[in-house]
């Protein structure tokens, strides 16, 4: 297979509210901006893959107009996802390695704002057992964590060591949409949400996009000094039926993990998508990462989370430390589903 | 571009209004099966799914790979899930190519479907957005002034739409999993049905369906050792423009001109009229047809309805267009593409049954999406590239 490389990245700033701009709105500087970064334009793009979900704003063919941010005439090669753009990175790794694309172009995208998202999360489930009953998705993570917490795997100051991390670490990222430093005691002094989860536990909801670029060898090379080459990924899908899965454990994650080799040498970094803090401890579990692992400097999914852009996230800002010369190999991780469903994992090396 | 690949396994649910007899679990896995069945290989022989579909709000389950990852034998493996709009059956199916022509995979499962009596298309379509005026016009309404534009410009008679429509109802009849089943069809009957948004009459519309379809791709190793005759795939593009900007030829699209020139290329078709022994091509309006036939190359401009009146497009004419009865005898929305696809394959298998053009070498697939904005096409062989 053909070797390919993360060459750029670039993040809106990370807001709760991003008021009446649209998405082609929110999308079109950090396009424009990553593609200044190695110098390049709509025209040098072999083939662009966007990541979005229609059901955000509540519209069908929602990603057509997202298209309006880049320049389409003449007419590009081009696709989506319906997933987070992690797999739209994964859609363009596929076009590199099949020797159809040299340079992608992959965004994602979303405004969760003006929706309810924790009970649009709901239609993910299945439709005739599941949806009726209405559990929304922060209710199933807190099943999660409290499952967690009962077969004594965590404790809840575990839960908020993460938070306290994530947050003292978004200080250093100016994009992050919360940051801040707590000790684990005031956030334990916090009152509850949905039991056992505060909402500090819970990713915020957050407007915005991000793009990347991703370049076969050659023109890795020749556009970026030190590019962060995808030296293993994969990723794995489990059953939807909640009850059929063991909650404390995420078999996928693994899976993923050791066949992107994350095991096969020692990690500087790793980028978790984990909108649940309890959720970071089973990645970190599943993905064999030792304590000396510098986990989410970014500040994670808990500092700022833009549905269908938060995997793509995790691997801009691995790429970005290995691109500015301040990790030699990290991971990164996406999800999608409830309940960390399904997990993409990749090792990333300078 | 990379490995070969062909296609291996064809599999779809008989196309109907409502398909109360399963979910939408049961609809897709359906076809599957088939596909698996004539794949002659089971659910531990595929390495990936690639799911795809139009709006999630056609059957109100956000991402559904989510859920139908049980249904489909996903769990344990890759799956993603495409969205291009109208296009998606057919640009899966390209993702679905590009998985085994990376040489990463060895057999792949690709599975499109549409339950549209879940909800209500035309609703779905025309959402209420800030700052946009609220059209309500559905597809049919947004399309036909440009069809209109299309007789004008070329003083195409009206009755080369009506001819499409009995055309492709006809090959309907000789296709068992074909949605609407009409036996005494005839021009008189489609000129006379309702006009729905001039000059769309209502038979010259696709009608709403529920359905399925899916595909084993496998590389060469794979195929070679399948059961029944592969098709290999000579090429596959996607192009993508703005739904809507200065100069834009609506007629002839700049992006399905662009699409058709690359699949051409890559396969080595440099005189599709000559070349292409069977088309499948997605018309969910009857004026598609004369309109696609130019913009591919398969006359000049203005002159694609003379074919049509000629009959060069019939199953028995030299240049068979939709001989499955395409998708104005079944529209299963995010499958139609796939459809495309592999009725396509299906003929240059010699396994299309009584709707088989004789002695089908070569053959082009070809889904369109959005406002003219979104194409995909492949172009497939009986003959190993």
């Amino acid at each position: 297979m053909r070797e390919a490389a993360i060459i750029g990245y670039t993040q809106s700033a990370q807001r709760r509210y991003a008021g009446a701009a649209n998405e082609s709105e929110l999308i079109m500087p950090v396009v424009r901006e990553v593609m200044q970064s190695v110098g390049v334009s709509q025209k040098d793009i072999d083939f662009t893959c966007s990541g979005s979900c229609d059901y955000f704003q509540g519209a069908a063919f929602a990603f057509v107009e997202g298209l309006n941010a880049v320049a389409t005439a003449p007419p590009i090669r081009e696709s989506h996802v319906e997933m987070d753009a992690a797999w739209a990175l994964y859609e363009c790794l596929l076009k590199i390695w099949s020797g159809e694309a040299d340079l992608c172009l992959v965004y994602g995208f979303s405004k969760s704002s003006p929706g309810e998202l924790r009970s649009v999360l709901t239609l993910q489930l299945d439709p005739y057992y599941q949806v009726p009953l209405w559990p929304d998705a922060i209710s199933l993570a807190a099943l999660q964590a409290r499952a967690m917490l009962d077969a004594g795997i965590i404790s809840e100051r575990d839960m908020a060591e993460v938070v306290a991390r994530s947050r003292r670490a978004a200080l250093a990222n100016p994009k992050a949409q919360l940051s801040g430093e707590s000790s684990v005691e005031e956030l334990l002094a916090q009152p509850g949400f949905v039991s056992p989860l505060r909402r500090h536990d819970c990713a915020p909801i957050t407007d915005g996009a991000s793009a990347l670029l991703v370049a076969s060898a050659e023109t890795a090379r020749r556009l970026c000094a030190r590019p962060a080459w995808i030296r293993g990924i994969d990723h794995r899908m489990e059953t939807g039926m909640l009850g059929a899965r063991d909650l404390t454990r995420s078999p996928s994650a693994r899976y993923a993990g050791a066949r992107a080799g994350v095991s096969a040498g020692a990690v500087d970094v790793a980028e978790l998508h984990a909108p649940f803090s309890h959720q970071e401890i089973i990645l970190r579990r599943e993905l064999g990462l030792a304590d000396g692992v510098s986990i989410n400097p970014s500040g994670g999914a808990l500092a700022g989370n833009v549905m269908m852009a938060a995997g793509l996230d995790r691997f801009g800002h691995v790429a970005t430390r290995i691109m500015q010369g301040e990790a030699g190999r990290g991971v990164a991780h996406a999800t999608s589903g409830a309940c960390l469903q399904q997990n993409l994992v990749a090792v990333l090396e300078a | 571009m990379g490995n070969r690949v062909a296609v291996v396994g064809i599999g779809q649910t008989k196309h109907k209004s409502k398909h109360k007899d399963v979910s939408i679990a049961g609809l897709v896995r359906q076809a599957a099966e088939r596909a698996l069945e004539d794949a002659g290989c089971t659910w531990k022989d595929i390495d990936a799914l690639i799911l795809g579909k139009a709006p999630d709000m056609f059957e109100g389950v956000v991402m559904p790979e989510l859920y139908l990852t049980d249904a489909l034998g996903g769990n344990g493996k890759p799956v993603l899930r495409v969205h291009t709009a109208g296009s998606v059956g057919g640009s899966t199916a390209v993702v679905a190519a590009n998985y085994v022509q990376s040489g990463a995979f060895r057999r792949v499962l690709t599975v499109s479907f549409e339950k549209q009596s879940e909800s209500n298309a035309t609703w779905a379509l025309s959402p209420r957005m800030p700052f946009v005026p609220h059209v309500n016009a559905g597809a049919g309404g947004f399309f036909a002034p440009y069809m209109r534009l299309y007789m004008e410009r070329y003083g195409v008679p009206a009755h080369i739409g009506c001819m499409v429509a009995v055309k492709d109802r006809l090959n309907a009849l000789k296709n068992p999993y074909a949605h609407l089943q009409i036996p005494d069809i005839s021009l008189e009957m489609v000129q006379q049905s309702p006009m729905l948004w001039e000059p769309i009459r209502f038979l010259e519309s696709c009608p709403s369906s529920d359905g399925a379809c899916a595909l084993v791709l496998a590389d060469e190793q794979h195929a070679a050792r399948s059961p029944n005759p592969p098709a290999w795939i000579l090429g596959t593009s996607t192009r993508a423009d703005g739904s809507m900007y200065a100069g834009k030829d609506n007629i002839h699209p700049a992006s399905l001109i662009a699409c058709a020139k690359d699949v051409y290329s890559k396969a080595g078709i440099t005189d599709p009229r000559r070349q292409i022994d069977v088309a499948e091509l997605y018309v969910p309006f009857s004026w598609y047809e004369p309109m696609y036939l130019e913009t591919l190359g398969l006359c000049g401009e203005g002159e694609g309805w003379k074919l049509v009146e000629s009959g060069v497009t019939a199953l028995d004419g030299d240049v068979p267009i939709n001989a499955s009865g395409g998708v104005l005898s079944s529209n299963p929305i995010g499958a139609s593409g796939m459809l495309r696809f592999g009725e396509a394959a299906l003929q240059v298998r010699g396994m299309a049954g009584a709707h088989q053009v004789e002695g089908a070498r070569l053959a082009i697939g070809h889904a369109f999406g959005g406002a003219h904005s979104y194409y995909a096409m492949w172009a497939v062989s009986a003959d190993k590239p």
